[in-house]
């Protein structure tokens, strides 16, 4: 750390161009010493990639970065460290099959002896680290095992081991579970009396109850910058979307189910976790035509089991998973899919699109054999760009082209495809998990529209989600899972957030 | 024959005959662990064995015909390291295809070799190659001695390479940078890791080892050069990383495995038993591939970004 603590960081006019993208559009922002400024913005607004201008992972096309009045020029990421700037990136990097030391050691030049790796002065650091700050990592566990809460807190460990004294946070709580959020707030505001942090959210409470200042991002440029204290999240909210954003809510008033059939009706279904448990134990849920069931828990508790399941990702050990009078326990995925099953799955970039496809291929993936898009083993690219040109317009996806390869988008437009995707096929049930994570505020809107539509269309819809909020906006029940069981399912309007959070730690009162 | 000395024979035969696809394996791990695989191993390999074949051919009868093999091996593993940074250069900095690359390399190495050979050799030579060194006391020991340690210095070296490779992948911060840059690339960037030179450091290192292996084959195994010395072995160090699950203990014992196959092979056409020589001739390959096939799948262990070119500032 050859250079003196930063008291005051600026940028200056800092532009980014990706291919038909204007990413950053002379951005000016400045943070000062012990403080916390948020950065928000909608999706592709731009903050992941001025954040990793800042780190010296991208070479801004113009602009400067001035530290304590001075201009610095950020080559690679050891000069951001030199300067103690940190950063938790959006996407974890840790390598998978890697211990956790190891991990760390990698970016610990001070272990790098000639030909020795010092793992044990590292183990001492995190550990010191760890126990500083109360946040506990196992040094020796394999990155692959542990959860996407251990592996977020091993990524905050890291970045200061490494010695950062400016941290930056990419979303660092867009995979926690509310508890470890809470907790991560916590933390954090404890840690701004001695860091300066930047801390990017789509999450307008956390974003309150942390940050001093708050800049708004929008379409690359910077619209908004103001002491957080003076603006509440409705207000930021409608910056940062330019328009009002009010989340729809689910109206069950006055209707009676108890005569229906269950459109996707699933009977006592047994599924195996990864490591040969019993994930799902006996779950039976009937989802009626043009109704939402929220399933609430803490994740980790068969959810994605289920999700699975339900999509012929994983075979079930037993039950039956019934569509509209079709037995699908056991189906290959295509059948489901034929059958019209619709998924958003957990992972975007691994179950639900092709990265390296363009956008309007990903589009019209699950259908490709179909008459609309080939015909005598060609396809029809005419009407496959048609395609990808409307359903681009109707769900506001943010592209350069639909020609461009999905996975460079940023991930709420990503999550767009998909949902566009999916909804445009027509489903007859619908399987949503966490459906909005990461996503910002107007696209959240948005999304919560479209599913109200869809349920309004007679869709049978399960909604897979942490946030009670949401599942409490949208569900006309609420199910709450707990340990591979539903433990209680309770009409949508007699659900409050202590019911379900007790629920949901397995308490139930009978 | 009887039964025992059969067997005493194949491995007698087996051990050395390991030992070009344990050095050249040893190299395509590093090279694999960083995130690139080197199809043009055999053609390294067949500059190796060239060049390390002119020293002795050329120098025999003057003062320096004493350190002839040395100089040979020198300069096999100078032009491996030099084909193995030209290979860097096309697949890291250019960005290209690591297999066609690989097979082109392997073609060039293969011609090269062969073009010049004819050129400036002509037909079958045999060099003195290098001697056996009987390890003193060891080598003594019944069965043991003769199997193990009564073979040429190079048999030994590799062999105590095993650990050293293992030292150095899994002890040190050069290796477990050549792990990261191999398994996420993006990561190790982040951390400040120059991904480029790391792959050009173990691309380097991968062509001096494979450069070493043909340097063995024509100096301490046929002790001659002919253009198709190399036959493939090359190929067969790349696929015995895959089979050896990137570590230097698993491609050693897959080396072995694969030698001993051919050394049984060779006792049974050299014993006249009565089998079909085409079956004996297929039988180390066979086997590579049916072990390949029927080793678990372990997950979360090899480099899952082999064949990848790295560009930061791209998202896919
Ligand atoms: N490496 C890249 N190559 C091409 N385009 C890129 C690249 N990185 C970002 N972009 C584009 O630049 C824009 C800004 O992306 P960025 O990731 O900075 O957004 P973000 O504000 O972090 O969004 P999110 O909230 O979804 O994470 C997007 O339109 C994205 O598609
Ligand atoms: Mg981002």
């Amino acid at each position: 750390m050859g250079h003196e603590p930063i008291r005051s960081l600026e940028l200056r006019g800092i532009t980014k161009r990706f291919p038909g993208i204007l990413a950053c559009d002379h951005i000016d922002l400045s943070v000062g010493e012990y403080s916390v400024r948020a950065l928000v913005g909608e999706n592709g607004a731009g903050k992941t990639t001025l954040m990793n201008i800042l780190m010296g992972l991208y070479q801004p096309d113009e602009g400067h970065i001035l530290i304590n009045g001075k201009e610095v020029r950020f080559r690679s990421p050891n000069d951001a460290f030199d300067h103690g700037i940190g950063m938790v990136h959006q996407h974890f990097m840790l390598v998978q099959n890697m211990t956790v030391v190891e991990n760390v050691a990698l970016g610990m030049k001070s272990a790098h002896l000639p030909f020795r790796l010092d793992l044990a002065s590292v183990r001492k650091k995190i550990v010191e680290v760890s126990e500083r700050h109360e946040l506990p990592v196992n040094p020796d566990a394999m990155v692959w095992q542990l959860s996407v809460g251990e592996q977020q807190r091993v990524e905050l460990v890291k970045t200061l081991c490494l010695g950062a004294r400016f941290l930056i946070l990419d979303e660092p709580t867009s995979a926690l579970t509310p508890q470890e959020t809470d907790e991560l707030i916590a933390l954090l505001s404890k840690m701004s009396g001695e860091l300066s942090i930047v801390f990017i959210s789509h999450k307008l409470h956390e974003v309150k109850a942390l940050s001093d200042t708050v800049s708004i991002l929008r379409r690359g440029r910077i619209v908004f910058e103001g002491r957080t204290e003076n603006h509440s999240p409705s207000e930021l909210a409608a910056l940062m979307t330019g328009h009002e954003v009010e989340l729809p809510r689910v109206d069950s008033t006055g209707l009676d189910r108890s005569g229906d059939r269950g459109l996707l009706s699933i009977r006592d279904l047994r599924v195996r976790g990864d490591r040969g448990n019993l994930a799902l134990d006996g779950v039976t849920l009937e989802i009626a035509p043009g109704e939402i069931i929220g399933l609430a828990g803490v994740s980790g508790n068969g959810q994605r089991e289920l999700a699975e399941a339900l999509n012929g990702l994983r075979r079930p050990e037993s039950g039956s998973i019934n569509l509209d009078g079709v037995e699908l326990a056991g189906s290959s995925a295509s059948r489901i899919i034929a059958e019209g099953m619709g998924y958003i799955p957990e992972d975007r970039n691994t179950e639900g699109i092709v990265p390296s496809f363009s956008v309007r291929e990903n589009l019209v993936l699950k259908d490709i054999g179909q008459r609309d898009w080939s015909r005598g083993g060609f396809l029809r690219l005419g009407a496959i760009a048609a395609n990808a040109a409307g359903l681009r317009e109707r769900f506001d996806i943010r592209c350069p082209s639909t020609d461009t390869a999905a996975g460079s988008l940023s991930g709420g437009n990503i999550q767009k495809v998909i949902l566009a995707r999916e909804l445009a096929r027509g489903p007859k049930a619908l399987v949503a998990v966490y459906p909005t994570r990461g996503l910002d505020m107007g696209a959240e809107e948005f999304i919560h529209k479209q599913l109200l539509a869809r349920r309004a269309e007679g869709v049978a819809i399960l909604l897979i989600s942490e946030e009670l909020e949401e599942i409490m906006n949208l569900s006309d029940r609420v199910a709450v899972i707990y340990k591979g069981k539903i433990l209680k399912v309770v009409p949508g309007r007699d659900a409050t957030k202590r019911s379900l959070g007790l629920l949901m730690a397995g308490v139930s009162d009978e | 024959m009887n039964g025992g000395s059969f067997v005493l024979n194949i491995l007698i035969l087996g051990v050395p005959f390991s030992v070009a696809l344990l050095l050249a394996g040893l190299g395509e791990t590093i090279n694999q662990r960083a995130g690139v695989f080197n199809l043009g191993c055999e053609g390294i390999m067949a500059m190796g064995a060239f060049v390390a074949f002119l020293p002795p051919y050329f120098l025999a009868g003057t003062s320096l015909a004493g350190s002839a093999n040395l100089i040979g091996l020198a300069l096999a593993m100078v032009v491996g390291t030099v084909l193995g940074l030209l290979f860097a250069l096309v697949v890291v900095t250019f960005r290209a295809p690591q297999g066609i690359a690989g097979i082109g390399l392997q073609m060039l190495g293969w011609g090269i070799a062969g073009t010049l050979f004819r050129h400036y050799v002509g037909g079958v030579t045999g060099v003195p190659g290098i001697a056996p060194m009987p390890i003193p006391v060891l080598s003594k020991i019944p069965v043991l001695g003769q199997v193990l340690f009564n073979h040429n210095p190079l048999v030994y070296i590799a062999f105590l390479l095993v650990p050293v490779f293992w030292y150095i992948l899994f002890k040190t911060p050069w290796g477990l940078k050549v792990r990261a840059v191999g398994t996420y690339p993006r990561a190790a960037d982040s951390l400040g890791i120059r991904v480029a030179r790391v792959r050009y450091q173990a691309l380097a290192l991968g062509g001096a080892m494979a450069g070493l292996a043909g340097a063995y084959l024509s100096l301490a195994q046929a002790k001659m050069f002919a253009d198709d010395l190399v036959a493939g072995r090359g190929f067969i160090a790349v696929a015995l990383v895959y089979f050896g699950r990137w570590h230097p203990v698993g491609v050693m014992l897959g080396a072995l495995l694969f030698s001993l196959a051919q050394a049984l092979q060779l006792s049974i056409q050299v014993a006249g038993i009565d089998f079909p020589y085409e079956f004996a001739v297929m039988l180390p390959y066979v086997l590579v591939i049916v072990v390949l096939a029927l080793v678990r799948k372990a997950r979360m262990v090899g480099p899952t970004e082999l064949g990848k070119p790295f560009d930061r500032e791209q998202r896919v």
